[in-house]
């Protein structure tokens, strides 16, 4: 039952990470069908911007202060990074997908080998504060809270989403965007400045679950982001591409699924039945779970 | 001349070549790709004969050297994979994201095949049907997703079948070390430490042979059907072809094309390493056909080729004193191919989006568009050729 509960909460906290990675994945997708391959080099730069904050700042003698200090740098690189990248990449090349896609490919090779050279493959491990590498007792089993931590983090942020996207005029404008662009531009809004919203706006999620990515895996690596933004296509897909709901629940379903196949029958199953999963999905409901009809063509 | 009628003139030119145009026209027309290619193939060829030369900056040491020999061949066999991959990704308009599992489920079921006692040809030719039939079941399954949908769906399946090879939960595929090659059931001809020329011959071969399979298969109905779909998938449809059939020929065949490159790769490389199955290394597939140029063999080969040896000799970049000047960090990010490859790809597809193959067809255009006006009242001149057509 203790490693039932410990493994539930990893998973949960796993899920937790994915959903933030994924999420924006799906709604750079969702809005400007670009398929964002870029998207795992923001997790890793989330990552290392942490580690140099908490790695430097020495003058802040509370580490729970530097960590919430390196959780803050880590979201605004990832704005940054987004905001830049898409006007200066991504913008050029409107109207051709592909180009898109190979840009934000080129772009993930050499961001990842940037932090490659800069930090070397070695991995970078962040001083916790003391609570968070603690564990709490939770019905009979010591749960760390960092797992506690990152769950309750991805939870703030699904339900800040679900209002950003119901209640806002750019959340409407990014759902009617998804919907139809071309019925937007006609309306007279400018969809460019929604894409770049979007794109900043996954940066930094992305980033800050490559902070938060950082504690979970005791450490960052240059190829840690690439490995999960492949789980986090996965996540995508199964969720439905464009629906946030979707993936919030691919990402808690995916995760559960990894961890639990990976204790109880052997380790690295965990992946393959992902992947089963996927391939029920595509062939039961090509659409994803929670995703319309017409997002599947 | 109604275009109509030039298309189905032209036609027999372009595909089979069955029915030759007029006599003089042919000795006119002596196509100069087949001449570069031939002359860069003899030049290949004589490469171990070449004594003492060298290539400053590219390989240390002379170019008939075993070292620079073997990462040529690496290199020859990059090619063969870009151009399996052009096949799916310029012909047929596929962004296949898992090209690589199919190229190492050859290499590694070859080596198996070998553990076993199955002599490397018999086992390679098992590994090649082996790997041929699970593309075509991984295609299967992912085409069932449209557009984007295909590339992540093929990416889950590398990474799965990666995940699959490092954690060897059946004890089979040797784990994140691999497998070392199996020498009792390799040709030891092949496997001279001092003279590689044969193993390097078997590459080059090998890309002739993967390159003359393409080249008949993209020329074919089939091959212009792929064409046809990457171009307009719907009109495929009501012409009353099945857009998924053709894809999933074009999708096992350059899966058929890739594992005889993985057969060949894995005695170059002497083990059967997970890194071959990577999505790093499917998603580089992408960056080979895009410098080189999509929808173009010659293109894809030459891309494939260029990112091997860049791959093979950043790194000693480093320790080659070239970079001394620069900080240590400097150093180390410019000799991280990942980043070269990255920022190189960028520039490409911004301003060069046709790769090396465009450029070389814009140029060409360009030197018969001046031909032609200088001529153009002269009484030989030519009608305009195929490769003017947009």
């Amino acid at each position: 039952m203790n490693a039932f509960l410990v493994i539930l909460v990893t998973a949960l906290g796993l899920g937790g990470l994915y959903f933030l990675l994924a999420s924006g994945l799906s709604l750079i997708f969702g809005l400007m069908d670009v398929l964002n391959l870029a998207h795992g080099a923001f997790f890793g730069i989330g990552g290392y911007a942490a580690w140099i904050v908490m790695d430097s700042l020495g003058v802040v003698d509370s580490l729970a202060l530097r960590f919430l200090v390196s959780v803050v740098v880590a979201v605004a690189a990832g704005l940054l990074a987004g905001f830049v990248i898409e006007k200066v990449l991504v913008a050029r090349s409107y109207g051709d997908h592909l180009a898109q896609i190979l840009l934000t490919l080129g772009l993930g090779f050499a961001l990842n080998g940037l932090l490659a050279g800069l930090f070397t493959y070695s991995p970078r491990s962040l001083p916790q504060p003391e609570w968070l590498a603690a564990t709490s007792a939770l019905g009979g089993a010591q749960i760390p809270n960092s797992r506690l931590v990152i769950i309750v983090v991805a939870a703030v942020v699904f339900l800040g989403m679900i209002g950003f996207l119901r209640y806002t005029r750019h959340g409407l404008i990014i759902r009617a965007g998804a919907e139809n662009r071309q019925m937007v531009r006609a309306l007279g809004i400018d969809v460019r400045r929604s894409f770049t919203l979007v794109f900043a706006l996954g940066g930094a999620l992305a980033c800050l679950g490559g902070a938060l990515g950082a504690v979970f895996f005791n450490g960052v690596t240059p190829t840690l982001g690439q490995n999960m933004l492949i789980f986090s296509f996965i996540v995508v897909i199964i969720g439905g591409l464009g629906s946030v709901p979707g993936t919030a629940v691919a990402a808690v379903l995916v995760a559960l699924v990894q961890q639990f196949t990976n204790f109880y029958a052997n380790t690295g199953l965990g992946d393959l039945a992902i992947v089963v999963l996927l391939v029920g999905t595509l062939l039961v409901r090509p659409q994803g779970l929670l995703g319309r009809k017409a997002a599947s063509t | 001349m109604t275009s109509t009628a030039r298309a189905e003139q032209h036609r027999p030119a372009a595909g089979t070549r069955a029915e030759p145009p007029a006599p003089q026209r042919t000795r006119r027309r002596i196509p100069v790709g087949a001449v570069i290619g031939a002359v860069v193939l003899l030049v290949l060829v004589i490469v171990p004969f070449t004594g003492g030369l060298t290539v400053p900056f590219v390989f240390d040491g002379a170019l008939s050297s075993s070292r620079t020999q073997l990462i040529l061949a690496a290199a020859l066999l990059f090619a063969c994979v870009a151009i399996s991959y052009d096949v799916v990704f310029g012909y047929t308009g596929l962004l296949n994201a898992g090209h690589a599992t199919v190229f190492a489920a050859a290499l590694y079921a070859t080596n198996i095949g070998m553990e076993l006692g199955v002599p490397f040809v018999p086992a390679a030719l098992i590994a090649v049907v082996l790997a041929t039939a699970l593309g075509a079941g991984i295609g299967a399954l992912s085409l069932r997703a449209r557009g984007l949908g295909f590339a992540m769906v093929t990416l889950a399946f590398c990474e799965a079948f990666s995940t699959l090879l490092v954690t060897d939960p059946f004890r089979v595929f040797g784990g994140e070390e691999g497998r070392p090659l199996a020498f009792e059931q390799v040709p030891s001809i092949l496997l001279q430490a001092r003279n590689v020329k044969w193993l390097y011959w078997l590459a080059l071969a090998t890309l002739v042979l993967v390159a003359v399979i393409a080249l008949v298969a993209t020329r074919s109905q089939c091959g212009r059907v792929w064409l046809a779909v990457r171009e307009n998938e719907q009109r495929v449809e009501m012409l009353g072809l099945n857009p998924f059939a053709y894809k999933l020929v074009a999708y096992s065949f350059s899966s058929f094309l890739a594992a005889i490159a993985g057969t060949v790769y894995l005695i170059v490389v002497r083990a059967a390493n997970p890194a071959s199955a990577s999505v790093e290394f499917s998603l580089a597939m992408i960056v080979m056909v895009v410098i080189g140029g999509r929808g173009r063999l010659w293109g894809a080969a030459l891309g494939g080729f260029l990112y091997g040896i860049l791959t093979l000799r950043l790194p000693s970049l480093s320790s080659s004193g070239a970079l001394d000047g620069l900080p240590g960090w400097a150093g180390r990010v410019l000799a991280e191919p990942l980043f070269v490859l990255g920022v190189v790809f960028i520039l490409i597809v911004l301003f060069a989006p046709g790769g090396v193959g465009g450029a070389v067809d814009a140029v060409r255009r360009r030197i018969r568009a001046s031909g032609r006006s200088r001529s153009a009242n002269g009484p030989g001149s030519p009608p305009a050729s195929r490769q003017d057509a947009p």
